[in-house]
């Protein structure tokens, strides 16, 4: 059931409807999908009173502008960005009531990559395999965002958020930092190549997208130069193309791959890669 | 079988091939349905591993799996898929020539092995379906096509397998067919699932 919609009237970048996505199908071929800064859109969630799994709005450097065509309760978090109703500043990181026809905008991201936008009820999409996140990989979910495109929303909860006030504004880091276990097929690298990738300094690369986190940085040699036979690829999984620069798997990542993967990226730490803008130093620190 | 550590939730597990893979990932559907597996959310096997991601203690596998009996694989014991097909490919000259028959033989030959789903990847519901003898296997093209048509049948090294959507690809192509192999409205949504037996049956 739904009572009420959305209408974009700015899509930015990318905007892209996204919840916890949809785990269980890598078998099928199917990534898991779902907002790259999972504990944001948490929290954006809890701010509109919402279960932590409804579907948001997840936008990219840009922002977003949207009208509400009934009076709805919604936040804005994540990547810290101006927010606006009707042109007026409101509070980022808070709940915020916006009557039916205004206008409500988030900004161009201050800091990070990604802001979050939860509508009390939820953007209510059709689900596919129990998932409404778009996989830009698969094509599976809604497609991104367009100017004039209108999303139905789902029936508020009517629960009050437990989220008193607004979120902490956390300063992103200057450096990601990403901690790694090596393996699956650090064995595939040269002695150099693994000491290159907990040692050196990388650069967030600008072809970063929801697939993957490239970087730029000392290219890691490997002792075995044949094909690697496809194998299952996991979330944080850092996959080392022939060019040797690492790439970190985000969500919308393949389930099998066929170049060898050296480490794993900590899952505490993914929502922090996803929110690291290009350019942004980066170094993965040997776990255990 | 070798187990290889993959971050601090899941482990992956190499076999000998792709059959011995295939073995493993039937004892663990086998042991998951009847309720004796532990908690796993993603079960993926690929060409010679099963990847276990989503598991509580990688390390309680990694010492309990050497110690599994694993049956080899019995797929005349399996259901079979079958998918009817049209060999009207666009490579289908190209492949006979390699197999050194006539472009017409190419679907008496190919529709009459028993193939098995291997795995999935690529796409949703893109399965890699294995069978086809060695000395039939044929490289993608050196030029992959930047459309190829849902429903497309293609041979990729000793792989045979069908374009779920339209999508590029390099995979050498003799044939279609009007099954939807991949449809998320439906229960299963993939018509072909890893372990699964198939037939491609001719048509004309």
């Amino acid at each position: 059931m739904t009572d009420g919609a959305i209408a974009v009237v700015r899509a930015g970048l990318l905007t892209t409807v996204q919840d916890l996505g949809r785990p269980g199908h890598a078998h099928l071929g199917v990534s898991r999908s779902g907002a790259l800064d999972r504990r944001a859109a948490r929290l954006v969630n809890r701010l509109v009173g919402n279960p932590e799994s409804a579907a948001v709005l997840e936008s990219t450097f840009g922002g977003c502008a949207i009208r509400p065509r009934r009076a709805v309760i919604a936040a804005v978090g994540g990547a810290p960005c101006p927010v606006l109703v009707n042109g007026r500043p409101v509070a980022w990181g808070a709940s915020v009531r916006v009557e039916a026809g205004s206008l409500l905008e988030a900004g161009w991201a201050t800091s990070g990559v990604r802001s979050y936008l939860a509508f009390a009820g939820g953007i209510a999409v059709e689900p596919v395999l129990g998932s409404r996140a778009t996989d830009l990989l698969s094509g599976l979910g809604p497609p991104p965002l367009a100017d004039g495109a209108v999303l139905p929303l789902g029936t508020p909860t009517g629960q009050r958020s437990p989220v008193d006030g607004t979120l902490p504004w956390v300063a992103p880091p200057l450096e990601l930092v990403l901690r790694v276990r090596l393996g699956p097929r650090a064995d595939w690298f040269t002695a150099a190549a693994l000491k290159a990738l907990t040692s050196g300094v990388y650069r967030v690369s600008a072809a970063s997208n929801r697939i993957g986190l490239r970087t730029e940085g000392p290219a890691l040699e490997r002792v075995r130069p044949e094909e690697l036979p496809s194998e299952g690829m996991v979330l944080g999984a850092v996959q080392v193309p022939p060019d040797g620069c690492p790439v970190v798997f985000l969500a919308d990542h393949p389930t099998t791959g066929g170049y060898p993967v050296v480490a794993v990226v900590d899952d505490r730490d993914l929502g922090a890669a996803a929110q690291a803008a290009p350019g942004t130093p980066l170094r993965f620190a040997l776990l255990g | 079988m070798r187990t290889l550590p993959v971050g601090d939730r899941a482990l992956l597990i190499e076999m000998a091939d792709g059959e011995q893979a295939g073995a493993l990932h039937a004892e663990l559907l086998r042991r998951r349905s009847a309720g004796t597996l532990p908690a796993v959310r993603e079960i993926v096997p690929a060409a010679r591993t099963v990847l276990l991601d989503g598991v509580d203690d990688p390390g309680r596998w990694a010492r309990e799996l050497p110690h599994w009996k694993i049956p080899s694989l019995q797929i005349e014991e399996m259901d079979v898929i079958e998918v009817p097909v049209r060999y009207d490919g666009p490579d289908l000259a190209e492949v006979a020539s390699r197999w050194r028959v006539a472009p017409n033989e190419v679907a008496e030959i190919h529709s009459s092995i028993d193939f098995r789903v291997a795995f999935c990847g690529f796409a949703p519901g893109f399965g890699y379906l294995t069978g086809l003898p060695e000395d039939l296997a044929v490289p993608r093209r050196a030029t992959p096509r930047t459309a190829v048509p849902a429903g497309a049948l293609g041979l990729a090294g000793s792989y045979t397998g069908v374009y779920p959507r339209s999508s590029p690809g390099g995979w050498q192509l003799i044939g279609r067919t009007d099954l939807k192999l991949w449809d998320p409205a439906r229960e299963p949504a993939a018509l072909l699932s890893p372990g699964a037996r198939v037939r491609l049956v001719a048509r004309r």
